[in-house]
């Protein structure tokens, strides 16, 4: 077995390559059928076979055999119109579906006019403050046919209602759409950090969302429960699987605590991890994920139905481990990742821009990042055969002792009383801090390796950049003028209306979907809808972080 | 001599906390007093907490992009407060003709992404020393 080293044994080679894995496991010299705990008829058992329980080798039967992963590039900066066509720009390179991503402002529930989002209109993802927006964003882009992934959390049910009458615009029923939305309260709070409400109405929300697609959108992805983000903030792929399932557990319990079947919306629940750069360790990490899911719907939950312990995920590889230095050996770095993401059964994938270190990344590097796919799916081979690392000593070695890890951090947290408790008080948070200071501290020491940083460095090379991407400074009058517009042109009385029936149902504990879907046909901007949860739930403040 | 006191913080709606933590635990490893006010803080707020608690640095972070109207806000704070001389270091995603922008407004170091960790520590009380003397 992967063993923790002693103080005496050595861990690096005499070039320097250290024989820890990233989460810290001491890698023996050469892995045989003793390392596997039981012998072969114990590991066939916990592998089972692809497509069925424990779905260890994969969530469907044939895998990329039968379909493809989804490649998704993460995208959307300005005007609605301008984030439209960097999506055409992506579909007719070959990509097979969109992946919006939000500015700050709608992140956070203000209109682009409120005076601490002007900085930001724009930036991060597209700005959007009413549902005529979402209309202007997906114009000429059939909703029917392609799978929308829509990243926001704390504003997701908003953004969600005024997606809805987008798609009715086009006439594009409910039921017919896919895709995802992410709407993962608990890691915006563990490290994302665009919350507003406190955890408890937070995850109300969350539980709502979900509620409602489980009657009304029966192909979409009302949650996408993220690791991704506290392993981009710093922990590790034990920490990064423990709190993903902690997240799960505690969206789970909220739904079941209303009387909510868990058969009901599990099959839909949707999952997100980091992929990095430790080839061998993703993979096994993303292996043990499916595993662990299996086991904690059926044990914890009692799921009948087999596919509500079928962990479907998406990778959004890892651009911390991306550098400003040498930009262009982030094109390997990406190219390993999203080859783990593969071998480890990804159902869809973004690929990091080359440039994403310091920039919005450009067309072109966008078009490399999606090229990068295509090579590995057209020309690699390796979607030839489910789950191929499968039955490897080593690979198989790697996944039950991450297994085995992420149950002990579980446990962890359940002492706690779960990741609400846990990160109230900041301790998940310290974990990811500490762990993020010890990995910069190491490459600073030399001991991390990084090329082109502490190993190869261009003496000559400066780690300023020039930025190729530069906002239209006039996008942000000319969204507010837009949104001015529309609001004076609305019927005033039943936006009011509407809201006052938002802010009715909130208070009674009803599902907040159905009002909010008829303010947003209203016209009623995200900084009104998100005006009504914040007078009712109060705003989060950060727990002091030592 | 008291050790040198730096007030961190995220101005504007920008989550990424990574980098400021990291800088946070590294200078109070190389004996500075941190006081780190977290994420989402006016300007005010900041220029508020820094002559509260009589810093000599003031270091803010942003990786959205709105890095030129974030630092002009406090730089505004800064001498609408009547404490323009007290510093201020900037870190983040900042391209180069931005970061020359920046020290021409009154920043008195940048520290963009890829720097490593001892030099942003070492700009940083350089930055404080300076103040001290």
């Amino acid at each position: 077995m992967t063993a923790e080293s002693g103080s005496g044994e050595r861990s690096t080679t005499p070039d320097g390559v250290d024989l820890r894995t990233d989460a810290g496991l001491l890698v023996a010299p050469v892995y045989t059928s003793s390392d596997l705990g039981g012998g072969l008829d114990a590991l066939e058992a916990r592998l089972g076979v692809p497509g069925e329980p424990p779905f260890t080798r994969g969530p469907y039967p044939s895998m990329y055999r039968g379909k493809l992963w989804t490649m998704r590039q993460f995208a959307g900066f300005g005007s609605p119109e301008d984030a439209n066509a960097r999506f055409r720009f992506l579909l007719e390179r070959g990509q097979t579906a969109l992946s919006v991503a939000f500015d700050l402002p709608t992140q956070l529930g203000y209109d682009s006019s409120h005076s601490v989002a002007r900085p930001e209109v724009g930036r991060v993802g597209v700005a959007i403050d009413t549902a005529e927006d979402m209309v202007d964003l997906f114009r000429g882009l059939e909703l029917k046919e392609i799978s929308v992934n829509l990243t926001i959390n704390a504003t997701a049910p908003i953004i969600l209602a005024t997606y809805l009458v987008a798609a009715e615009r086009q006439g594009a029923d409910h039921a017919s759409l896919t895709g995802t939305l992410q709407n993962d309260i608990i890691k915006e709070f563990l490290a994302r950090k665009t919350f507003i409400f406190p955890p408890q109405p937070s995850i109300r929300l969350a539980a709502d969302v979900i509620e409602f697609c489980a009657h009304h959108l029966p192909r979409f992805n009302p949650i996408s429960v993220t690791g991704y983000h506290a392993r981009e903030a710093g922990c590790d792929a034990v920490h990064e699987l423990a709190l993903t399932m902690a997240s799960a557990i505690t969206y789970a319990d909220a739904l079941v605590a209303r009387g909510v079947e868990f058969d009901t919306f599990a099959p839909r629940l949707s999952f997100h991890f980091a992929t990095t750069l430790d080839l061998f360790e993703e993979v096994a990490k993303l292996r043990a994920a499916r595993r662990l899911w299996y086991s904690i719907a059926t044990e914890r939950f009692g799921a009948k139905d087999e596919r509500s312990g079928r962990l479907r995920f998406f990778s959004g590889n890892s651009g911390t481990t991306l550098t400003a230095q040498q930009p262009l050996n982030n094109i390997i770095r990406s190219t390993l990742q999203c080859l783990g993401a593969v071998l480890g059964g990804a159902q869809s994938i973004h690929v990091m821009g080359y440039d994403e270190a310091f920039e919005i990344p450009s067309e072109e590097a966008v078009t490399l990042s999606l090229r990068t796919q295509q090579i590995i799916a057209y020309e690699s081979g390796v979607t030839r055969t489910t789950d191929p690392l499968g039955g490897s000593f080593f690979v198989e070695s790697l996944t039950d002792e991450l297994e085995a890890r992420a149950r002990a951090v579980l446990a962890e947290i359940d002492r706690e009383g779960g990741v609400v408790p846990a990160l109230e008080r900041g301790i998940p948070q310290r974990w990811i801090a500490e762990s993020a200071y010890r990995a910069e501290r190491e490459i600073a020491s030399g001991h991390r390796k990084k090329v082109g940083v502490n190993l190869y460095a261009d003496a000559e090379e400066t780690t300023e950049r020039s930025s190729v991407f530069a906002l239209d400074q006039g996008i942000v009058d000319r969204q507010i003028a837009r949104t001015a517009s529309r609001v004076a042109s609305r019927d005033r009385v039943a936006n009011g209306k509407a809201l006052r029936a938002l802010e009715r149902a909130t208070r009674a504990g009803e599902n907040v979907m159905p009002p909010l879907i008829d303010a947003a046909r209203a016209g009623s901007t995200l900084g009104e809808m998100s005006d009504v949860f914040r007078e009712l739930f109060g705003e989060f403040r950060e727990p002091d972080p030592w | 001599m008291r050790p040198p006191r730096v007030v961190l913080a995220k101005p504007g709606l920008d989550g990424h906390d990574r980098g400021i933590k990291v800088i946070a635990m590294a200078l109070r490893d190389a004996g500075a007093e941190v006081i780190y006010l977290g994420l989402r803080r006016t300007a005010a707020e900041i220029v508020q907490a820094a002559v509260d608690d009589d810093a000599d640095v003031i270091g803010v972070s942003v990786l959205s992009g709105a890095h030129r109207p974030l630092v002009q806000q406090l730089l505004d704070e800064r001498t609408s407060r009547g404490v323009g001389e007290l510093p201020v270091v900037v870190g983040g995603t900042i391209p180069t003709q931005d970061a020359a922008e920046l020290r021409q407004l009154g920043v008195a170091a940048v520290v963009p992404v890829g720097t490593d960790l001892d030099d942003a520590v070492s700009i940083i009380l350089g930055v404080a020393g300076e103040r001290r003397r």
